[in-house]
């Protein structure tokens, strides 16, 4: 753990935590739409080629995953500036 | 050990270079030796013994005596390893054997397991990989008897642990012993027990610090042996080295072999064995979108609720060295998941596709049967050919396939040379291994440190606690090997069954219990407490053979669970007070990346 510990103000610890949530939340829409939407219209999505694929099919076994990816690595990189602007960040 | 102490962290890139280089070496040294003549079973039991040796080497290493290292590593497994480890202790022998079989056999709907077990991820970092690291805990129980108090939700906590984490063991163990049956020549029965011991060889002297090390190790044999045969048999069928981006004309060209060859239900089944009859690339009958999305729900849910994948993180050095080690974990696994609809893709062109020869259907029945993998894998009984129209034509209805072959067996189809098929069954044994491993340090550690240290007795000294911990290990691990020689169900829907149990009992225990201040105990009990039976209950229901509510199958009764869950946890919590002062303070700092852990070191 960090030695610079420095004990937040009950304001700042509000403001902190409310911007976590929204980019946990932002995060979590995005993780809708690539997990539980894109399935649902698979079939339409279909009729488009991508690639050579069936655009739908090319979502479920490629697309989502990479967003996954994608979405992770993002998530972490706005979460370090947070933690940073707040001086929280813990090494 | 000195060279597992602080030397080996520092050099730990290179001790893995040297180990990756060797085992290249060895897979070269193999190959020379088939050239030479060494016949395809000594090539076989050569790859398995050899690669178990290393973990098992590996574990004898890195024993301990301390409390901390047992149980997270002592909390200094850097991000990248982490994520490695977290691979191979996340992709089973489920991913790794039966997962593109599944999606070999069933098609589109299958694919749900692939985009739930990833998505899985970004709920485990936005939700509780970072909090319950800042929490400071040994185990998930841990988490929630300090957060909600009390030794009744401890309890119920390791209750659905144990129940989840022992279903997914026991398919652990079952794909360990398929591999060992078909890799050495030996009875399933046995083959069972083999794999156990191997399995404990690396978990029992050093816990969670020797596990996390060879799974490291496991997770460079798995990914290799996943990839090597895949680039194979794109390149013998002209699309290039990385078929990922280059495969979609073979996936929309699917579409008419099946329209050739006609997707029917065989004229007899066999048990235990599939054929194709599901397409490929598109949904298809009733609710078909709905029961995507709930089997990938299921299993996202379930992914964020599973200890063993929680408690990786556990060993990292800080909050922000998890959430790091959460993303390289979702890279490292999106490896092998991005590739398993391509060879599933492969493989059955390389049995479908008339142009290429090693096409078997429309062929003779005589010739297929004599080909040398039919009659290999119909020997143990996993493959069957039969003429079931009598016109001496293989249809495709009358090949007969266990979908948990189609992995093993893919280098044989594609006429690879048999060091490749080495190749993946040390992969398999490696994944399965290194589940398998993690599972149960994650039950004997909830049992070890929160129903015997914390709630039976509580004044036991450290060498007392690591004992039990080990001796339970022992008692686990024979359970579940002998469970699994029974063969109750298949890899895959095993594995389903332990993600739709955690999800139903702690999903929203967890979460809720950071992301909702009010959460109280009696509802954190509620919700894993009804949640829990009733999805089991649901399962019981179902299996039995009550007919499925809304398509809600025994592959998805985590939705009739976590439902039942939200509902209770949320309801219970209303209507009784909100924690005290203490336990909201707890919360806040849960939420904050800097500042002492909540639980004590050597707690």
């Amino acid at each position: 753990m960090s030695g610079e510990h420095a004990q937040l103000s009950d304001e700042a610890r509000d403001r902190y935590w409310s911007k976590t949530r929204s980019l946990t939340i932002v995060v979590l829409v995005l993780w809708f739409f690539f997990s539980l939407v894109i399935p649902w219209f698979v079939s339409s999505l279909n009729s488009v080629t991508f690639l050579g694929f069936p655009l739908g099919y090319y979502m479920i076994a490629q697309g989502s995953l990479i967003a996954f990816v994608v979405l992770i690595f993002f998530q972490n990189w706005r979460q370090d500036q947070i933690d940073e602007e707040f001086g929280v960040a813990d090494d | 050990m000195a060279m597992i102490k602080g030397a080996f962290l520092d050099n730990i890139g290179r001790v893995y270079g040297i180990y990756t280089g060797g085992f290249i070496a060895f897979i070269i040294l193999m190959a020379i030796l088939e050239q030479m003549g060494v016949g395809a079973d000594t090539i076989g039991i050569l790859f398995v013994a050899f690669t178990i040796a290393i973990y098992a080497l590996i574990g004898w290493l890195s024993r301990t005596m301390e409390v901390d290292a047992y149980y997270v590593a002592g909390r200094q497994v850097p991000a990248v390893y982490n994520g490695m480890a977290t691979a191979a202790d996340w992709m089973s022998g489920a991913s790794f054997v039966a997962l593109a079989g599944g999606v070999y056999f069933g098609g589109y709907g299958y694919m749900a397991f692939i985009v739930g077990w990833t998505g899985g991820y970004v709920l485990v970092n936005s939700l509780m990989a970072p909090y319950l690291r800042k929490f400071g805990c040994y185990t998930v129980p841990d988490f929630v008897g300090t957060r909600y108090g009390g030794n009744l939700a401890r309890f119920c906590a390791v209750v659905v642990l144990v129940v989840a984490s022992f279903t997914y063991v026991t398919a652990q163990i079952n794909a360990t012993g398929t591999i060992a049956a078909r890799a050495l020549h030996i009875p399933f029965s046995y083959g069972v027990w083999f794999g156990l011991l191997g399995i404990l060889l690396c978990s029992m002297l050093g816990g969670m610090r020797a596990v996390t090390w060879t799974q490291v190790a496991q997770y460079i044999v798995l990914i290799i042996a996943y990839l090597v045969p895949v680039i194979w048999m794109s390149n013998a069928q002209g699309f290039g080295i990385i078929p990922h981006f280059t495969y979609g004309e073979a996936a929309a060209g699917m579409a008419q072999f099946e329209a050739q060859y006609g997707l029917n239900p065989p004229a007899e089944a066999i048990p235990g064995l599939s054929v194709l009859t599901t397409p490929h690339t598109g949904p298809v009958g009733d609710l078909a979108q709905w029961k995507f999305v709930t089997l990938a729900l299921c299993m996202m849910a379930g992914t964020a609720s599973l200890p063993h994948i929680l408690m990786r993180y556990f060993t990292t050095p800080s909050v922000r060295a998890a959430r790091k080690s959460v993303a390289w974990s979702l890279l490292f696994i999106f490896l092998l998941y991005f590739t398993a609809p391509a060879l599933a893709t492969l493989t059955k062109l390389q049995l479908l596709d008339p142009s290429l020869p090693t096409a078997i259907i429309g062929k003779s029945i005589e010739e297929v049967q004599n080909l040398a993998w039919i009659q290999n894998w119909s020997d143990v009984g996993f493959l069957a050919v039969v003429d079931q129209n009598g016109d001496g034509i293989l249809q495709l209805n009358e090949f007969f396939m266990r979908p948990d072959i189609v992995v093993l067996a893919t280098p044989e189809i594609a006429g690879l040379p048999y060091v490749i098929s080495g190749l993946v069954a040390a992969g398999g044994m490696a994944a399965a291994m290194s589940t398998a491993d993690g599972l149960l340090l994650a039950i004997a550690n909830a049992l070890s440190h929160d129903l015997y240290y914390k709630i039976i007795d509580p004044k036991a000294d450290t060498a007392v606690r690591l004992i039990v911990a080990r001796v339970l290990l022992l008692v686990i691990g024979a359970a579940a090997a002998l469970i699994a020689s029974l063969q109750l169900t298949g890899i895959l829907g095993a594995v389903a069954w332990a993600f739709c149990f955690a999800a139903s009992g702690l999903f929203f225990p967890l979460a809720l219990g950071v992301w909702w201040k009010r959460a109280n105990t009696a509802g954190a009990i509620a919700g894993m407490v009804f949640g829990f039976t009733a999805g089991s209950a649901y399962l019981y229901y179902v299996y039995t053979g009550g007919t499925p509510w809304m398509g809600l199958d025994h592959l998805r009764f985590g939705i009739v669970g976590m439902a039942t869950s939200l509902v209770a946890m949320v309801v219970v919590t209303l209507l009784t007070p909100a924690p005290d002062e203490e336990t909201q303070r707890m919360v806040d700092e849960t939420r904050v990346p800097t500042g002492p852990a909540i639980l004590a070191a050597k707690h």
